[in-house]
């Protein structure tokens, strides 16, 4: 039994596409099997929202009358990258504010700008005969301005690690708060309901898939920076820690606020949550197995944060079912176990890409370019010369 | 027995006096200062459980309005800003009393009032800063 997506198309346009979420699909294969799902079901939905610091937007002002070249810009006072053309830039989310510090940066200035606020445009530069001006300061709005599209180098990660802390101190991560002497755990995915984990080989997630993003339309625009699909996996082809990872891309003029939302993680920087949701098409058994994975058929590493290093000891492995149940056992002590990830969100995320597609109004698309199942994520050595 | 949690203030010339041995003293209380923030000449924060009869209970939070000590219920001290939080659930990670959890159905991270400690561990770890406190 095996579908085409030009079949799950014609079925959505004519509004007889079976759709669930990747959270309904598990009930289902549970009680009549895979080869049931992949009979009566044509598209499961994911969903996700966290942060999710390679996140970042492209701005075109439009021109000043006189013109400028502007070489350093701020928005809201959070410096943005310029070095493009005369009135192009970029502001990473991560990048923070000169005056606020960790309580506002570019997270913060993409979630106000989708809310519609007004923005501070600083921006200098050195004077050219065809752009005269030095100097700029006035105000923007997302109705002001030419383009702003979202485009996040890194999102998604297919599986994260957890993360803890055995020292006798606290630490301040971009896993959140870790309490002293194995005091929690946090760990940050959506499990059972991640897109990546519900197509764990990519074979339909791929280069130019259309995609729920920010409560807008988004696309995969490459593979992700760090993609590393050679991870070790389970024998159901999951990932045991963080592999592959997606570059998106979308116009955030059609997006909103409750799925782009400015985060500070104290003592650590700011970052951007992402909401995102992705379909994907049920083409034959083997799709239908994927995505009939649950949380306790997850699993990832827990590392202790207390060693500074890139290569973090683990602490033991874990299923999500264990990490979401509240509590997880390490060294004999039962730890607290809290996510980063907001499952709600999530689950509210799948639920609007299956009306959408239920609607009608959502085709999906099948990729340009496949996902690398190759590449490596290499590491940074220190050289001297 | 009867347990209310308050929040007193005391007013910059009353720090110096010895009012809460009174309770337990006078009004026969059990007293479990949870938070405090007292200095020479400053105004006075304190955070406290008292455990006693209704009677003496009452009797007892007279005497601190008499002696010009603000009075307040806890309850209204930690505010979780419902309509921004995104239900993470960081918050949970660190909340030592439970008073932040998880309802593992919903997915909605639940703040019950009662159980709140106001260690203030939460404000910090809101991602969103959707926690505040007014102490």
């Amino acid at each position: 039994m095996s579908k085409t997506y030009q079949e799950i198309n014609q079925r959505i346009k004519k509004g007889e596409a079976v759709v669930l979420t990747a959270e309904e699909v598990i009930d289902l294969a549970k009680e009549k099997g895979t080869d049931e799902v992949a009979k009566k079901v044509d598209v499961v939905t994911t969903g996700t929202f966290a942060p999710m610091c390679s996140s970042g937007l492209i701005l075109n002002f439009g021109h000043s009358e006189p013109p400028i070249k502007m070489s350093k810009v701020w928005l809201n006072d959070v410096p943005a990258y310029a070095g493009l053309a005369a009135v192009d830039a970029y502001v990473g989310a991560s990048e923070i504010s000169t005056v606020r510090g960790f309580d506002y940066g570019g997270g913060h200035l993409i979630e106000d700008l989708v809310a519609g606020k007004r923005i501070k445009l600083h921006a200098t530069a050195y004077a050219t005969d065809c752009y005269p001006r030095k100097e700029i300061t006035t105000f923007i709005d997302l109705n002001s301005i030419n383009q702003a599209v979202l485009f996040n180098p890194r999102n998604a990660y297919q599986n994260y690690a957890a993360a803890t802390n055995s020292s006798d101190k606290i630490l301040h991560t971009y896993m959140g708060i870790l309490l002293p002497r194995f005091g929690n755990v946090t760990y940050c995915s959506a499990g059972q309901l991640s897109p990546l984990l519900n197509d764990p080989c990519y074979r339909t997630i791929g280069v130019g898939t259309r995609i729920f993003l920010g409560g807008g339309e988004g696309y995969v625009a490459w593979e992700g920076t760090q993609h590393n699909p050679i991870r070790e996996r389970a024998d159901n082809g999951i990932p045991l820690g963080p592999a592959g990872t997606l570059a998106l891309i979308g116009d955030i003029k059609g997006m909103n606020r409750n799925y782009l939302r400015g985060a500070t993680f104290t003592r650590y920087g700011v970052s951007l949550a992402v909401g995102i949701g992705i379909p994907i098409p049920v083409l034959d058994e083997e799709m239908a197995f994927y995505v009939s994975v649950a949380d306790a058929d997850i699993y990832t590493s827990v590392l202790d944060y207390s060693v500074p290093s890139r290569s973090r000891p683990a602490i033991g492995r874990f299923s999500y079912a264990q990490l979401k149940s509240g509590q997880i056992e390490i060294e004999g002590k039962k730890v607290p176990a809290a996510p980063l990830s907001s499952y709600r969100k999530a689950r509210e995320i799948a639920q609007t890409l299956k009306e959408w597609i239920a609607s009608g109004k959502f085709l999906l698309t099948e990729p340009v370019r496949r996902l690398p199942l190759e590449t490596t994520f290499k590491p940074l050595e220190v050289k001297e010369e | 027995m009867a347990k209310r949690r308050i929040v007193l203030t005391f007013p910059k010339d009353q720090v110096e006096r010895p009012i809460i041995y009174r309770l337990s003293k006078d009004y026969d209380l059990v007293m479990n200062i949870l938070r405090a923030q007292v200095m020479p000449k400053e105004v006075g924060r304190l955070v406290m459980e008292l455990t006693g009869s209704k009677e003496e209970i009452n009797q007892g939070l007279k005497y601190l309005k008499e002696s010009g000590v603000e009075v307040e219920s806890m309850a209204q001290d930690i505010k979780l800003r419902e309509e921004d939080c995104t239900h993470c659930g960081a918050c949970t990670a660190v909340c030592p009393s439970g008073a932040l959890f998880l309802n593992r159905t919903t997915w909605e991270v639940v703040f019950d009032r009662d159980k709140c400690l106001l260690c203030e561990h939460c404000i910090p770890a809101c991602p969103y800063r959707v926690i505040e406190s007014t102490f």
